[in-house]
């Protein structure tokens, strides 16, 4: 008999877009969601294909607006196969490609490729983001309404800044046109030149040059100032450092338009785990010191940061969790600190990760789902229009994610989908974790495989 | 404090060659640091976990090793058969040559490498050439490399000890280690003495391996330097060091005044107006040396800026001992080589 869809029985159902919080069954036929039952229904209606999530969360597909995928380019790196693979397996049922390929996504015709590759071959939905430059160069405009026609969601040059003020301006009023926000990487190049890991005594005793807070708060404070002039939408990629909240938040009883995330290891991790021993400062530098996975930029902050960060993600004054998802080659992180290469494969850990935030009652699960769902979704809805994501309604795309919160289990990057395999979390115990993540109505994670869409 | 007959400890290892040192046993902090404890400490990496009588043993060590440097046959085979590797990624004739003296003297063949970070700019090649060199069955890999932390990455993919001759602006230990000789051997002891490390404290491997060392033998440490390279947290942290107001009080009463050798890229950097103000704010000359203590000593890790943070008639007088750091340098890395060659083949 053919299946008549799938009805996911015995979860309780977090959708915070729409308020629910409450045992239910979700029937999905096809690729939408066919209801939300009022009730939970005891067992599956016949002819449904049943997924079991007794002890179980269901929630909408996780949003990540801030992923590498490194294809067209460095598919040595990461393709758009494996990293959406990885997407599906952390419980991603969107994420939205940054333009730092090789070639840049700067013009229509690499948006196309990476949009035709993604049809064939992702296993998730890939939104693209476009470059605000020309290939990232900081000297011109991308040609940005022919990238917005093309389907992308905003515009960066992620991985560096616009650091010129009058080009940011520009690129603000410009974009402001497309109701497309500018997604800057705050960080002043002249305030971290050579900089390696946060500034402070830990880079101090490990002789890497610091990193200061305020090579981001204060482009973060300038973007604000821009944005007050220009009326454009502005959102702050990857907030690290505590003094950049007060700029957010300052905007943010302005009423301007300004929109801000945070990554899974600026939420949970500090530079303490720069000296090795995840984290555990046990006095002398020890034989792990200089773990080469726990360089990232923006780099790892104090514990006093990631309070604050935490307690804006709580308060809405960073809006979203964005993973940063940053694979490397092996080589890239098998060499001295100096040489390695910034950023975390962090796809497949994201989500149990900040969980923790959870357990240890600094968020409420549908605070922590909202920052990555409904929040996100709201922040891509000018570029997708019709289509809402990071809900659960009736008629709305069937992209579901399914958790269990208390199982743990240990990391391993080498069962990571991902290419790329470096994680400051490897060998750690994590709690919470994706069993199942369905997309468009398809099963693509179910624990043991992933299924392609293409 | 105790001494212990180096000389007796070498006639034993000559007889017996893959003896460990007994500097192995009664170490506190054993458990606390897997990887570089694994059967004593294998690898020389930094001082910063290092306890007073570890560095106790080897400046004993070192004084037996002085002796056998004023022989009239300076050689002995306690490291006959052992294979020293110098690889120094960074220009430095006197490290390298006073390790390779210190591995000869011991009867080691002593392979000397030099390799340019350019030529081996990426990590993989790092591991691949100390897989190499490894290989060849080496016993101690020294290793001088302009980042930080280099010696670590490499002591973890490596089976020989490693012995750190310098690694970006982090660590010198050899460096701390023969300084604090120096001083023991020239004031009796270090405990409660003053010593004021002035310059570029926020970008010297030398000034932070001594800190730990001198902390660690109970010195009275106080540091001074432009703002722009000081570590804050040494503005509020008398555990480690006080920090001074003016070249007159980091000088006033020390017992020793080491002076730290200013890179000229300061400047460029924006760290420092000019090498001429930087002379006449934190230069040691005859009459700030007046301040210290009768005798104190002036000593500098080389090479010296003359005339910009050191006077040359401080530098070449009569209460300069900076001829004497490098003389004590080798005797100090003979014992360092001594001890890590024994602790490598006992790791094997």
């Amino acid at each position: 008999m053919k299946s008549k869809g799938i009805a996911i029985i015995g979860g309780r159902v977090i959708d915070p877009s729409q308020d629910i919080d409450r045992l239910a069954t979700v029937l999905i036929k096809g690729d939408k969601i066919e209801e939300i039952t009022a009730k939970p229904l005891a067992k599956a209606p016949d002819g449904y294909d049943v997924v079991d999530a007794a002890d179980q969360v269901v929630t909408p597909g996780f949003i990540d607006v801030h992923t590498h995928l490194r294809e067209p380019g460095e598919e040595h790196k990461e393709t758009i196969e494996t990293g959406t693979a990885a997407a599906a397996r952390g419980g991603f049922t969107t994420i939205c490609a940054m333009p730092n390929t090789d070639p840049v996504q700067d013009n229509a015709n690499v948006i196309a490729a990476v949009l035709k590759l993604a049809s064939d071959f992702a296993a998730v939905r890939v939104l693209p983001i476009g470059a605000v430059t020309l290939g990232r160069r900081g000297k011109q405009l991308a040609d940005m309404a022919e990238l917005a026609n093309a389907g992308v969601i905003g515009f960066s040059d992620d991985g560096d800044p616009v650091t010129d003020p009058n080009l940011m301006r520009q690129a603000l009023l410009y974009a402001s046109g497309l109701g497309l926000p500018i997604m800057n990487h705050p960080q002043e190049p002249a305030l971290t030149r050579g900089a390696q890991m946060n500034e402070g005594p830990i880079a101090n005793r490990l002789g890497l040059t610091g990193w200061p807070n305020e090579a981001e708060s204060s482009m973060v404070a300038r973007d604000v100032e821009l944005v007050a002039l220009t009326g454009g939408r502005l959102h702050e990629c990857h907030i690290s450092a505590r003094e950049s909240i007060h700029a957010i938040r300052r905007a943010k009883e302005r009423g301007l338009n300004v929109t801000a995330e945070v990554t899974p290891h600026h939420l949970t991790l500090t530079d303490t785990w720069v000296l090795g021993e995840h984290g555990e400062d046990s006095g002398g530098v020890g034989a792990t010191a200089y773990d080469t996975s726990t360089k990232v930029n923006p780099p790892l902050r104090t514990q006093e940061d990631v309070d604050a960060v935490i307690a804006a993600l709580a308060d809405g004054t960073i809006d979203l969790i964005a993973t940063d998802h940053a694979p490397h080659a092996q080589t890239d992180k098998i060499c001295t600190y100096q040489e390695a290469a910034n950023g975390i494969a962090n796809l497949e850990t994201a989500f149990a990760s900040v969980l923790s935030l959870h357990h240890s009652d600094a968020l409420s699960l549908p605070v922590l789902i909202e920052r990555m769902t409904a929040a996100p979704g709201r922040f891509l809805s000018a570029a997708t229009g019709g289509t809402e994501l990071g809900i659960l309604k009736a008629g709305s795309g069937a992209d579901v994610t399914i958790f269990d919160p208390d199982v743990e289990w240990t990391v391993d990057p080498s069962e990571m989908a991902t290419l790329g395999k470096h994680t400051p979390l490897a060998g750690t115990s994590l709690k919470g974790r994706v069993t199942t993540t369905i997309f468009g109505g398809t099963v693509v994670w179910d624990g043991t495989a992933v299924a392609s869409i293409g | 404090m105790a001494k212990r007959s180096t000389a007796a400890a070498m006639a034993a290892a000559e007889r017996n060659p893959a003896a460990p040192s007994q500097t192995e046993a009664g170490n506190g902090v054993a458990s606390a640091r897997p990887g570089l404890w694994t059967e004593g400490r294998r690898h020389l990496l930094d001082l910063d976990d290092m306890s007073r009588p570890e560095i106790e043993e080897i400046l004993r060590s070192a004084d037996g090793m002085k002796e056998v440097l004023s022989r009239n046959v300076r050689k002995t085979p306690a490291l006959r058969g052992k294979t020293i590797i110098t690889l120094f990624f960074e220009n430095s004739t006197r490290t390298r040559v006073s390790f390779e003296q210190a591995g000869k003297v011991l009867g080691a063949d002593v392979i000397n490498v030099t390799a340019s970070s350019s030529s081996v700019s990426k990590g993989e090649s790092l591991l691949n050439t100390i897989k190499t060199l490894e290989s060849m069955q080496i016993d101690v890999l020294v290793m001088r490399h302009p980042h930080s932390g280099a010696p670590y990455f490499v002591a973890n993919h490596i089976d020989a000890a490693v012995v750190n001759a310098g690694d970006g602006t982090h660590a010198h230990p050899t460096q701390a280690l023969l300084d604090l000789f120096t001083i023991e051997s020239h004031l009796g002891g270090i405990a409660g003495k003053k010593v004021a490390i002035i310059g570029d404290i926020l970008y010297s491997r030398v000034a932070r391996s001594n800190l730990w060392g001198l902390k660690a033998m109970g010195a009275d440490v106080t540091v001074y330097g432009p703002p722009t390279l000081m570590p804050p947290e040494l503005r509020n942290n008398p555990d480690i060091a006080t920090l001074a107001g003016s070249m007159e009080e980091a000088v006033d009463q020390a017992d020793v005044v080491m002076m730290l050798r200013i890179q000229k890229e300061r400047q460029s950097a924006g760290h420092l107006p000019s090498m001429r103000e930087y002379s006449s704010q934190y230069g040691l000359n005859a009459k700030r040396l007046k301040l210290a203590k009768p005798g104190a000593l002036v000593m500098h890790p080389g090479p010296m800026n003359e005339g910009i943070e050191i006077s040359s008639d401080v530098a070449h007088g009569a209460q300069a001992v900076i001829e004497d750091q490098v003389a004590n340098g080798v005797a100090v890395r003979m014992a360092v080589l001594y001890t890590h060659a024994a602790r490598a083949s006992v790791a094997r």
